[in-house]
């Protein structure tokens, strides 16, 4: 496989057709975040699996995207995700068009916990602004419209604010969308890879 | 004159004129009270304003000067008193009469009162020294040796006590030599990791840059950790001059000292050393008349642990959230502001002035071969000498709780010392005999970490320890990644649930298997070893969680959910009723026979009822599994337990 010099061996992957399950990667992003921990792959050479966002390809480098570690990993992760998700799929504006259910779909996960235990917490939904909403129970915290807001729109409207369980993306001062600088520009929309941020239906 | 020269004499000029001034101060009678944050929780503010008001009331000739902590957090507050013709006497748990009794008794008259003093500071034929405790013969003190002896606030102290020399030395060295030295010691990180710090400083020395920073963290945001404070607030030079060292090494011009918000004494005595050292030509524009220049910012933090990571803690100091960043680029090739940096915790940076004065050989020759120097714990918990302490590495558990920490309080038997804070691991009674360095305690599934051992012993529940620091990490978790936002939430709900008594059989495979992916899947240091405190407690006390699940049982009667109070009536007595008194809840009442009993459901376990049940009854007892009021009597359910 041939590859540019340093280029991020997840979009080396993908760009050859080889799926390595992700959500927060952003090929344009100069850092990457390497927070949603679900591109793992095994690498001859490297003891422990690495993240493939972060990962630059090198001559001779031989790469496993499926052993049993690897799997467990990327299980681990996702179940933990869906721990935190509000899963009503049916009802989601991203139903057959979710980056959740495609992993679910590529690595034979169920899109149900067994070993988890729930917690979601019940936000309200900011249906705030004219053209989308934003469900926080169902955002996977992934930064991806946050890095475009800032960076390719340069609204700068959202980020993320809390620590821990309680970190979420919001206006500034956690105000709803409609009362922030928030342009309606719709970037940050067309980048979530969930059903958290979702054009309204006209 | 070479430079060389110039660098040594500007040092020597400083060295006879702090000599001079330190010379002077044993001319008269000297009182040292002990006033790091240590101390001032115990009340030395109010000593050291007795030995004051006294003093001066009485117009004595007398210097009274305030000092950092000497480790004997036990004894706090500790005043020193240095009377020419006496040996120099260190006295424990002073308050303000004892102050009073010491300058009438010894300084106006010369009675040291033997019977306050702990220990002399140096050999004589009237008192024994620290040397002859126990803990003297095992403990070494190479960064801990100054703390409390000198004012920190007095540059010329540190300077008379060698203070600087290393500096003027490295000076007139080539950086690359001074690198060598330091590579030579294997001297590693005491941030945790214990990476070896020459390693890190060639890399950023070799990394191209114009300009490079150099960064001492002194965060210390584990929770029972306070070695870098007493460092700070003890002995601030011996860090600056450690952290002017690396820049010189590295080829910096900026350093930081990023301490958190929560140390105001710190800071304020790093700010008062920086000033002494600018004044002197220690910092600052041509150092010591080199052609160095360089200089330290102090950042305050807002006291998040994970703000000690060092990507978290450079992003902070950029203005941006403290959250960490994915390594490689390591710090060394691209941190602060994308520059070459060098980020070394408090107690590592006070290592090397030691190494460069007297040879990384020395240093080797103390410790593991793998882990040369010492190390330094704050003991903690159920051990008797709290405090303080600095030990060879290499030193097994066993002379630190019990030679060193003069064994468990009240005699009970030892359980398991909690070493490396949230961070590390529990190890149990067969690791006593461990030799502790990096690599050992690695293997026994702990760390390092900040140095914080918690002793522990029969009333310490194990899966209720593994809940207290999975509690700390799960809030202090910045939430950036998955496996640590929501892994760590997991663990602890299942910890609270088995605590509780809802534990269910499946849970410790589970918690086991969840702990092994949030160390293999977090992004940064804290995620990767939250889970050690649930796996070794696992690993070593399997047992304990096992009876809260199975038998609904805590072996160790400390999980409230898992136990009841009850009165023996064998052993209560007709004619004493405290009890009753001491429950905030009346749930406490006299039965027809007057003997005392318990109403379980008005109990609300505040354990008042036990302490206040006089030590010739003892007639209060905590049993588990709790008892259930279904029929039958309490009593009879007591003799079942008892049985
Ligand atoms: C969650 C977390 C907290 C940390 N806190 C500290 C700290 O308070 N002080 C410290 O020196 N190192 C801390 N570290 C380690 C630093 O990241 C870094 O390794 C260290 O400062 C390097 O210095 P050293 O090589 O001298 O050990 C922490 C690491 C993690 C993952």
């Amino acid at each position: 496989m041939r590859a540019p010099e340093g280029e991020k061996l997840l979009w080396v992957a993908l760009d050859n057709g080889i799926y390595i399950p992700h959500l927060c990667g952003l090929r344009e992003a100069e850092r990457p975040a390497a927070s949603c921990r679900l591109c793992f792959v095994e690498v001859e050479g490297l003891p422990n699996p690495v993240t493939a966002c972060t990962l630059p390809v090198s001559e001779g480098m031989l790469v496993h995207t499926r052993t049993p570690r690897v799997d467990r990993l990327v299980r681990t992760g996702f179940e933990l995700l869906l721990s935190n998700h509000r899963l009503r799929c049916g009802k989601c504006e991203k139903n057959k068009n979710c980056e959740l259910q495609k992993i679910a779909r590529e690595r034979g996960l169920k899109l149900r916990l067994s070993r988890l235990r729930p917690l979601i917490s019940e936000v309200p939904v900011d249906e705030s602004p004219k053209t989308f909403k934003y469900d926080p129970g169902r955002c996977v915290l992934c930064g991806r419209c946050v890095w475009v807001d800032h960076h390719q729109a340069k609204v700068g409207a959202i980020g993320f604010i809390r620590r821990g369980i309680s970190r979420k993306i919001a206006a500034f001062g956690d105000v709803p969308l409609a009362e922030s600088r928030c342009t309606e520009c719709g970037e940050c929309v067309k980048v979530c890879p969930v059903g958290a941020l979702a054009f309204k239906e006209k | 004159m070479s430079a060389t020269g110039t660098i040594i004499q500007a040092y020597e000029s400083l060295k006879k004129a702090a000599v001079i001034k330190v010379e002077a101060l044993k001319q008269k009678p000297l009182v040292l009270v002990g006033t790091a944050t240590c101390g001032r929780a115990a009340g030395a503010l109010n000593v050291l304003q007795t030995f004051r008001d006294e003093i001066s009331c009485r117009s004595l000739d007398v210097e009274v000067k305030e000092v950092g902590c000497i480790g004997h957090c036990y004894a706090e507050p500790v005043v020193i008193i240095a009377k020419p013709g006496f040996p120099a006497l260190c006295y424990g748990s002073v308050d303000e009469g004892m102050a009073g009794r010491l300058v009438t008794d010894f300084l106006i008259n010369d009675d040291p009162c033997y019977e306050f003093a702990m220990a002399a500071l140096e050999p004589n034929d009237q008192f024994p020294t620290f040397a002859d405790f126990p803990r003297g013969v095992y403990e070494k003190k190479i960064i801990l040796a100054d703390c409390g002896l000198i004012d920190p606030e007095d540059i010329d102290h540190y300077i008379a006590h060698d203070g600087y020399a290393a500096l003027a030395k490295a000076l007139s060295m080539d950086p690359a030599e001074v690198l060598e030295e330091i590579k030579n010691s294997k001297l590693r990180g005491r941030g945790g990791a214990g990476f070896p710090t020459g390693l890190k400083w060639e890399a950023c020395r070799n990394a191209s840059g114009d300009q490079k920073y150099v960064i001492c963290n002194a965060d210390e945001g584990d929770p029972g950790a306070f070695m870098d404070r007493a460092i700070l607030e003890s002995n601030p030079h011996q860090v600056l001059e450690g952290l002017i060292i690396a820049a010189y090494t590295v080829g910096a011009e900026q350093g930081y000292i990023y301490v958190r918000a929560e140390y105001p004494l710190a800071v304020t005595r790093i700010r008062t050393a920086l000033e002494q050292a600018r004044e002197r030509h220690l910092l600052g524009e041509s150092i010591l008349g080199s052609n160095f220049n360089f200089d330290i910012k102090i950042f305050q933090g807002s006291g998040a642990f994970v703000c000690g990571e060092e990507t978290a803690l450079i992003a902070s100091i950029e203005g941006f959230a403290g959250v960490p960043n994915h390594r490689p680029p390591y710090p060394a090739h691209a941190g602060l502001h994308s520059k070459p940096t060098v980020i070394n915790n408090v107690k590592t940076l006070s290592y090397v002035p030691h190494i460069i004065r007297n040879g990384s050989d020395w240093f080797k020759s103390i410790g593991t071969p793998d882990s040369p120097g010492t190390a330094v714990f704050a003991l903690a918990g159920k051990v008797v000498s709290t405090g303080l302490a600095e030990v060879p590495m290499g030193t097994t558990l066993r002379t630190l709780v019990y030679d060193v920490g003069n064994g468990i309080k009240e005699d009970k038997p030892f359980k398991a010392v909690q070493i490396g804070g949230p961070s590390g691991g529990c190890l149990p009674e067969s690791a006593l005999d461990l030799p502790i360095d990096f690599d050992s305690l690695q293997q026994a599934g702990a760390m390092m970490g900040s140095g914080g051992l918690v002793v522990l012993d029969e009333d310490d529940c194990m899966v209720e320890i593994a809940r207290f620091f999975l509690d700390f990490t799960q809030k202090e978790s910045c939430g950036k990644c998955t496996f640590c936002r929501l892994g760590t939430k997991q663990m602890l709900d299942i910890l609270t649930e088995i605590t509780e008594g809802r534990g269910k059989p499946e849970d410790i495979d589970l918690l086991w298997e969840l702990a092994e992916d949030i160390k293999a899947g977090s992004l940064c240091g804290l995620g990767k070893t939250a889970p050690n405190p649930v796996l070794t407690t696992i690993r070593y006390f399997r047992h304990e969680y096992e009876a809260h699940i199975q038998e609904g049982r805590c072996p160790a009667l400390m999980c409230k959910e898992l136990i009841s109070y009850a009165i023996i009536p064998e052993k209560c007595s007709k004619l004493c009723n405290v009890c009753i008194g001491s429950c905030p809840v009346e749930a406490i009442y006299t039965r027809d026979d007057m003997l005392k009993a318990i109403y379980l459901d008005k109990c609300v376990k505040c354990n008042s009822c036990m302490v206040a049940c006089p030590p010739q009854y003892k007639a209060v007892v905590k049993v588990s599994p709790p008892i259930v009021e279904r029929g039958g009597s309490q009593d009879e359910q007591l003799s079942n337990h008892n049985n």
